[in-house]
């Protein structure tokens, strides 16, 4: 009876010690990263540059055409027979993928200003380099390009919306109101890049606020102007990070901080600002993404699923003794 | 030989009429929900997902259902032989509340002609802890119903449960003691990858093995207050001295969760959290104080054995676990600014419904089957 539960307990803790290995007990940083998630040279994104931005939302536009995206109207501009008249949406949505914002403070007369100032952002789909989506989903409904580092949503998702609990910065949206729903984000205008094309909100900016590259490319595009100092002439590229076509103007007093370059593990769309990136809304996030740390318990845990046999094998050694006392009282019972 | 027998007396009371009243309200919202869309019945949203149908109906309804793997791991695991009576009716609990879990589901899920691609290798992503949850509860479900399988051979099969299947039964125990285990923690894992979306009083590495505890402590609330409230209600003796001793584990359990729960807390710095006042850190009071409350109760010796203790202490200890699936998963998340949840009136009649429907197979099975511990006239 003691060997049971003896072997029991030493099965439990084997078990136990593969479950919570040193780095789910003390949650230190050692955990390397996933390799499959290694951005390839190849990878794209898009640098959104918020003091370049004025906040005209041709991007919008041109992100509905380029996708075949319906306007949207809201229930009064429907009542009152406005429809189609105009895009009416005011976040992100089933039927708009990238959206402008603003944020205004007090007497909002100065632009790129914290105080009594202004400043616009755009939101969309970041495209992790560990993108929570894409680890959550059972279904492989998220998947990232091997190459070009995109994520797209697939057929084969489920609906069950963990990615919408996973996502960090709530980007997923989900057709509430449909029998047979999908789920929509930015997908980076993948079906324009295969064949060379850019992102239709990077084609269709007039100020260069949105530029389309190769991440490494956007990003050192992006060093290069956060290193500037207010006030000095830079030559801005239109919708391209090589783009010929550049507006020269005085920059801005950037923060001194790329949004997106660290950001959980890093995204492929980053971020210029010159006011805080949290007021814009997007969330302050820790370098070590949630994703890894999910992934590396459950990994840990179910390593070559060594824990679970050895704890299955355990298992039926005791519960086929016990099984066999019970039996053999209720037998000598009946013969009583 | 038998040691169960059925209860008898007749289905068709009144009270079965309210419950399949209720169940009726249900189907008819069920049907809406499929022709018109999850939104046309629930208030879920692109910021609060998941809302009432997965956090009741899923997470607090397999733990509720723990009874059968609670009690299972005394009897086989640990040969405490004197809980075999407990079994059945446990084991009746679970099925019906996994089962109810697992159908469940299909309502929560958007594109459930999909759901099969979690079986699928070709789609199933080994990286996703649903995909772990999902597996384990679906076989899960159905190794409780060979589990259960002697409560229908007995009835209907001359001879009883074939030999073969009694001889194979420690294998179908055994999984069944280890399905449980993985997924009851893995449904605490789920919410890992919310990261700082999910408050610090309740996001912490630390989750599989806390929801693990919790479903436990569940499992040992539910066979108690199964078992009194049975006794009320079909006029049965009360089987105390069984239950102060199931008690007492539940007990030491609550002790175990205690110290994880609060030793996390402190290692992570976050104890302080508590006292910046709020409605997220009452709750977590409120939470803490449902576990606190039996340990008491069932720490005066006087009080030990009464009756009233004991269903107070289970009725806590469930409402602590309820609240701390609550809390992780819906009061404790923050997906941002302007995003709220509160369950639609539909939404709840929903739940209501499958509650309903448990109740009244509960009831038609005790009554049908030799499913409760033979009364000992003495």
């Amino acid at each position: 009876m003691t060997i049971n539960r003896r072997d029991f307990i030493k099965v439990l803790s084997f078990g136990a010690a593969a479950a919570t290995g040193s780095n789910t007990l003390f949650g230190n940083s050692t955990i390397s990263k996933t390799s499959k998630h290694t951005l390839s040279k190849d990878a794209v994104g898009i640098l959104y540059d918020a003091t370049l931005c004025i906040g005209c939302k041709a991007c919008e536009v041109a992100c509905k055409r380029v996708n075949g995206m319906p306007v949207e109207n809201s229930e009064w501009e429907k009542m009152h027979g406005i429809e189609d008249a105009w895009d009416s949406g005011s976040d992100l949505s089933t039927k708009t993928l990238n959206k402008i914002k603003m944020y205004k403070h007090g007497s909002a007369t100065v632009k790129n200003r914290e105080k009594n100032g202004f400043s616009f952002i755009k939101r969309a789909c970041m495209h992790c380099i560990e993108p929570a989506c894409e680890s959550a989903c059972p279904v492989s409904g998220f998947t990232k390009d091997p190459k070009t580092g995109i994520v797209v949503w697939n057929e084969s998702c489920c609906g069950c919306r963990y990615c919408e609990i996973a996502c960090p910065y709530n980007i997923p949206r989900f057709e509430y109101d449909k029998a047979i729903p999908k789920v929509f984000k930015c997908e980076m205008c993948s079906h324009l890049v295969s064949v060379g094309g850019v992102p239709g909100c990077c084609d269709s900016c007039p100020s260069g606020a949105s530029i389309f590259g190769k991440v490494d490319d956007i990003l050192e595009e992006a060093r290069k102007r956060i290193a500037l100092k207010a006030g000095e002439e830079y030559a801005y590229p239109i919708s391209t990070v090589h783009d010929k076509e550049k507006q020269i103007r005085p920059t801005e007093k950037y923060i001194n901080y790329i949004y997106g370059e660290n950001e959980a593990g890093g995204t492929q769309y980053i971020i210029l600002s010159a006011v805080p990136f949290e007021i814009l809304g997007l969330p302050k996030l820790p370098e070590k993404s949630a994703v890894s740390t999910s992934e590396t318990i459950q990994h840990t845990i179910y390593k070559g699923l060594i824990a679970p046999i050895a704890l299955l094998v355990g298992l039926a050694f005791s519960a086929h003794r016990t099984t066999r006392k019970h039996q053999l009282a209720e037998e000598n019972t009946i013969h009583e | 030989m038998n040691n169960h027998k059925p209860v008898g007396g007749k289905i068709l009371t009144k009270p079965f009429m309210v419950l399949a009243f209720l169940a009726l309200i249900a189907f008819i919202l069920i049907i809406k929900r499929f022709l018109f869309g999850i939104g046309s019945v629930t208030n879920l949203s692109d910021g609060y997902p998941w809302g009432l149908w997965i956090v009741y109906d899923v997470l607090v309804g397999t733990a509720f259902g723990c009874g059968g793997y609670a009690i299972a791991l005394l009897v086989y695991v640990f040969n405490k032989g004197e809980y075999h009576p407990l079994i059945r009716p446990a084991l009746m609990t679970s099925v019906f509340g996994y089962t109810l879990a697992g159908a469940s589901i299909i309502l929560d899920v958007g594109r459930y002609w999909n759901l099969y691609n979690m079986f699928w290798p070709k789609y199933a992503n080994i990286n996703s802890v649903m995909v772990e949850v999902a597996i384990c509860v679906a076989s899960y479900v159905m190794i409780l119903w060979i589990e259960f399988s002697p409560s229908f051979f007995e009835k209907w099969r001359k001879g009883g449960t074939p030999t073969f299947v009694k001889r194979f039964m420690f294998v179908f125990i055994a999984i069944g003691v280890l399905l449980p285990t993985m997924h009851q923690s893995s449904l605490g894992s789920l919410m890992i990858i919310a990261g700082n979306r999910l408050f610090p009083l309740w996001q912490t590495n630390w989750l599989p093995l806390l929801f693990l505890i919790s479903a436990l402590t569940m499992g040992y609330g539910m066979v108690i207050f199964e078992s009194l409230f049975s006794s009320v209600i079909l006029h049965r003796p009360l089987e105390i001295s069984m239950l102060k001793k199931l008690s007492a584990v539940m007990q030491k359990l609550l002790v175990v969760f205690l110290i994880f729960r609060f030793g996390d807390l402190i290692w992570r710095g976050e104890i302080s959290t508590i006292f910046d006042i709020g409605f997220k850190q009452s709750m977590f009071i409120l939470e803490n104080a449902l576990i606190i409350i039996p340990m008491i109760l069932l720490f005066i010796k006087n009080k030990k054995s009464s009756p009233r203790s004991l269903f107070l202490s289970a009725s806590a200890v469930l409402l602590a676990g309820t609240l701390y699936r609550f809390n992780t998963y819906l009061v404790g998340f923050d997906p941002g600014h302007g995003w709220h949840y509160f369950p639609s009136v539909s939404e709840i009649m929903v739940t209501l419904g499958i509650v309903s429907v448990e109740l009244m197979a509960y009831l038609v099975f005790v009554k049908k089957l030799p499913i409760m511990p033979a009364i000992q006239h003495n």
